[in-house]
């Protein structure tokens, strides 16, 4: 995310504060640090909090905090400069970010977002100079099923019409407070279109827990070994066996093990997390009480997306809720010995933290660089503790199992996928939203579902995923065949898949934590790439040189999102290769950019317009 | 008895170097291989090249360019070299990523050149101007690496590269095998 750094802004994050101001940040500063304590592992949450009051996270501000924590300043602006949901200079008392996914590219929200810049008299990345408003793009918000759609101060308004942007402007300019906006504008759709076991359960707080207690903690694991359930976030790692190397880790009795629930759900074109979130909250914070039942953990968290900002309120209440039921705190349904906390941790706008040891870097307070495996999680977590990681939708399908046992469970689906699947479901079709269907579904079963015709390809599982042409949609959804995490983006024949691919490999260097060379080095040498060739700069050289960037980026990279940001490309290249081909316009090598443009800038300045002062053409 | 076989001598390979957007550290550091150059001057022999003075680029088997691009000139000479050289090579940080002289790309060129001509410490400062002069290359308005301009065949990182470094991957070139730098030759921590 480029930093908005209009001379305006640069000057007010320089000038000095004013007495007043200091003062209210200072006071702002201790209540935040008086609710989580001086405890660096809260940092992130202190300064996403900071924020929220401020707006903006001032450089004294900055080192107010560290001495409060008693850490280095540079760990807090490490932090601060790796989360792009947080600032250092002013960026506006309105903060609207259009999700810039290709699905919300495909519903318009491109030429939304230049029509509100046009309305509001500003540039896009920048801040207007009156410091009212900034307006830019930002990664998948997780609403393909209802885009485009935006972030303003955090929170999300789907459904973008002319009409919402005139109104959005409008209420902008005449600076009124967000609390005062028409709250109908917030509203997001579950659009839950296809429900098999998970979303038609019926359980209520508590089922699954009383189930699991009255044959203790070994049964549970014998039922979960025995339902074969497989994680939902993407690796598919068998959950009963990651529960069991968490509960035979040695572990420090006073401190315990850790379940975290991953709701990060930052893969473009996935937004199944959210509607769990939104509408089966109780079941996904059940299952997480099963896992910490099951591998003795004590602590919980929920790494919930900063996307999802406006589900934390109703996220806390069902945490209450649940504690004034007895099924979360001290003695858990009055077991004694079972105590069991669950706390909600915000991400801040980084992809890579969805990944699990960034996550747990995140949720210490840290940036979100992945760590070096092994050790994994199970053994050293959270602060080194024994942790289990799990996706929202693993946990909630744990309740199914406790409740109707693992055999039930390992009857639906493939012979090693069991159980259904959550399809999120957005693109060219009638009914986009989320579709729950049995493992071995074949992708031309599911297009038919959501009226999907004349498609062209379905990008599966997100960017990361896999682009299938129609040759391949015999296939079956199931680990064994077309593994996916949940994301299902559909496109007709009337889309570029060159623009598809283009649109998720910027994604992915826009999101590179930078730790690694071939990622941070390899992801953006790979958009230069795409943007020569959509420039119509392409030569036949320039797609030997994106194969050998594939493959470095494949084989050197430290984590998943490095791994898999060459994805898009290479199913491109191999299934719609024309998309590329069409932009090689030229037989031998090109320059990237126009050289007789690029001394335009310098003739302006000197005035000259001597032979000298142009380059032509090669003659071939 | 039998006439001994008389090998001819190898062919010389024709080597051209220069330094565009660069500091001639590189070049420094190819004289870096010390008494090796005499066993490479057995190899090759120089072309266009700053150790030779020779001003254009003939037909060549390898060229060596320092240094991005800056300016028009650089455009012109790198153009020749393509032309002429049938494997050119890109040789340190700032051949390959632009290096340090494109650390002014994310400043306008204007403010840069008036920040060095007008209001740095200025001789005289009532005739203070932007240098227009024919003679002189435009500069572009931003650096670029020499592969954005031209293909480019090998490309040998470093800032600059070992002396040692240089030695591998020119002795392994001219032996016919594609060269690859060992990791303690590409590794400067
Ligand atoms: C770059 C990257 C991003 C990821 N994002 C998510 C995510 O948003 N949600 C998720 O559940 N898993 C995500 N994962 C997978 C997690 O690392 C981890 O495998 C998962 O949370 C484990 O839960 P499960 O076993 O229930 O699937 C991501 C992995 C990578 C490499
Ligand atoms: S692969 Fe990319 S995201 Fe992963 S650690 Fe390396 S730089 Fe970070
Ligand atoms: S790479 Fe380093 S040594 Fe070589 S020209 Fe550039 S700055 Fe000089």
């Amino acid at each position: 995310m480029p930093d908005s750094q209009t001379p305006n802004s640069q000057q007010s994050a320089l000038r000095e504060p004013t007495a007043e101001q200091r003062r209210h940040w200072r006071l702002v500063v201790e209540g935040v640090i008086a609710k989580h304590g001086a405890r660096p592992e809260q940092l992130l949450q202190i300064l996403i909090e900071i924020q929220e009051e401020l707006s903006w996270l001032p450089l004294k501000v900055v080192t107010d905090v560290a001495e409060r924590l008693s850490i280095s300043r540079a760990r807090v602006e490490g932090v601060v400069g790796f989360y792009s949901f947080l600032h250092t200079r002013p960026n506006g008392r309105f903060r609207v970010l259009f999700s810039n996914n290709i699905i919300d590219r495909m519903l318009g929200s491109q030429t939304m977002m230049d029509e509100m810049c046009r309305k509001l008299w500003l540039q896009p990345g920048k801040m207007s100079e009156d410091g009212l408003v900034s307006i830019g793009p930002t990664s998948c918000t997780g609403m393909g099923d209802q885009g485009p759609a935006l972030l303003v101060n955090g929170m999300t308004i789907t459904k973008l019409t002319h009409q919402r942007v005139n109104l959005i402007s409008e209420l902008i300019r005449k600076d009124t407070p967000l609390a005062q906006w028409p709250q109908d504008l917030f509203a997001v759709d579950d659009n839950i279109q296809r429900k098999d076991i998970l979303l038609n359960s019926a359980l209520k707080p508590g089922d699954a827990l009383r189930a699991a207690l009255a044959n203790g903690p070994d049964a549970l694991m014998e039922e979960m070994k025995k339902s074969k359930l497989r994680g939902r976030g993407g690796a598919g790692f068998t959950t009963a066996q990651k529960w069991d190397f968490c509960r035979q880790a040695p572990v420090d009795e006073a401190l315990g093990r850790v379940v975290v629930c991953n709701a990060d759900e930052g893969e473009p074109g996935t937004f199944k997390d959210r509607v769990l979130l939104t509408r089966y909250a109780d079941l996904v914070f059940e299952g997480m009480t099963l896992a910490a039942y099951a591998i003795g953990a004590k602590k919980g968290f929920l790494y919930l997306r900063g996307e999802y900002r406006y589900l934390l309120a109703p996220l806390q209440e069902v945490l209450s809720a649940r504690r004034a039921q007895g099924l979360l705190g001290a003695s858990i349904l009055s077991q004694t010995g079972f105590d069991f906390d669950i706390e909600i941790h915000m991400g801040a706008g980084a992809y890579v933290c969805g990944e699990e040891t960034a996550l747990l870097e995140s949720l210490e307070g840290k940036r979100g660089t992945p760590r070096i495996r092994p050790p994994f999680p199970v053994t050293h977590g959270y602060l080194g503790r024994p942790t289990s990681v799990n996706n929202v939708e693993t946990l909630a399908s744990a309740c199914l199992i406790a409740t109707q046992g693992g055999d039930a469970f390992a009857k639906i689906g493939t012979a090693q996928s069991s159980g259904t699947k959550l399809l999120s479901i957005s693109g060219d079709c009638a009914q986009p939203g989320i579709y729950e269907f049995p493992f071995g579904a074949t992708i031309a079963e599911v297009l038919e579902a959501c009226g999907a015709t004349d498609v062209q390809a379905v990008q599966m599982g997100g960017a990361s995923g896999v682009t299938l042409a129609p040759s391949e949609f015999s296939r079956k959804m199931a680990f064994e065949d077309v593994p996916t995490a949940g994301a299902f983006m559909i496109f007709d024949s009337g889309r570029d898949m060159f623009e598809v691919a283009s649109n998720f490999v910027h994604f992915f260097a826009h999101e590179s934590c930078g730790f690694c060379t071939p990622c941070r080095v390899g992801t953006s040498l790979l958009t230069g790439y795409l943007d020569k060739l959509s420039n119509g700069y392409g030569s036949k050289p320039d797609l030997a040189e994106i194969d050998t960037l594939n493959r470095v980026l494949k084989s050197t990279s430290h984590c998943g999102l490095g791994q898999a940001a060459a994805n898009p490309i290479l199913d491109g290249l191999k299934k719609f290769r024309p998309a590329y081909e069409k932009r090689m316009l030229h037989q031998d090598f090109e320059p990237a950019f126009n050289l007789d443009a690029a001394l335009e800038r310098a003739r302006q300045i000197t005035g000259r317009d001597d032979a000298g002062a142009h380059i032509l053409e090669e003659q071939a | 008895m039998m006439n001994a076989v008389v090998k001819p001598p190898r062919p010389k390979l024709r080597v051209a170097t220069t330094s565009l957007a660069g500091c001639f550290g590189c070049h420094m550091s190819i004289l870096d291989i010390d008494e090796r150059l005499i066993d490479l001057l057995e190899l090759v022999e120089f072309d266009r090249s700053p150790l030779t003075d020779i001003k254009h680029c003939g037909p060549c088997d390898i060229g060596i360019i320092e240094g991005g691009i800056c300016n028009s000139e650089n455009v012109h000479v790198l153009r020749e070299f393509r032309a002429n050289c049938k494997t050119l090579i890109a040789i340190g940080a700032c051949a390959v990523n632009g290096g340090l002289p494109a650390q002014r790309n994310h400043l306008d060129l204007q403010e840069i050149l008036l920040e060095i001509y007008q209001a740095g410490p200025v001789i005289d400062l009532d005739h203070a101007r932007i240098p227009d002069d024919p003679e002189l290359p435009l500069p572009l308005d931003k650096v670029h690496p020499i592969h954005e301009i031209v293909r480019i065949d090998y490309f040998i990182p470093g800032c600059p590269p070992s002396g040692d470094a240089i030695w591998t991957f020119l002795t392994e070139l001219i032996a016919g095998r594609t060269p690859s730098l060992p990791y303690s030759q590409l590794h400067f921590d």
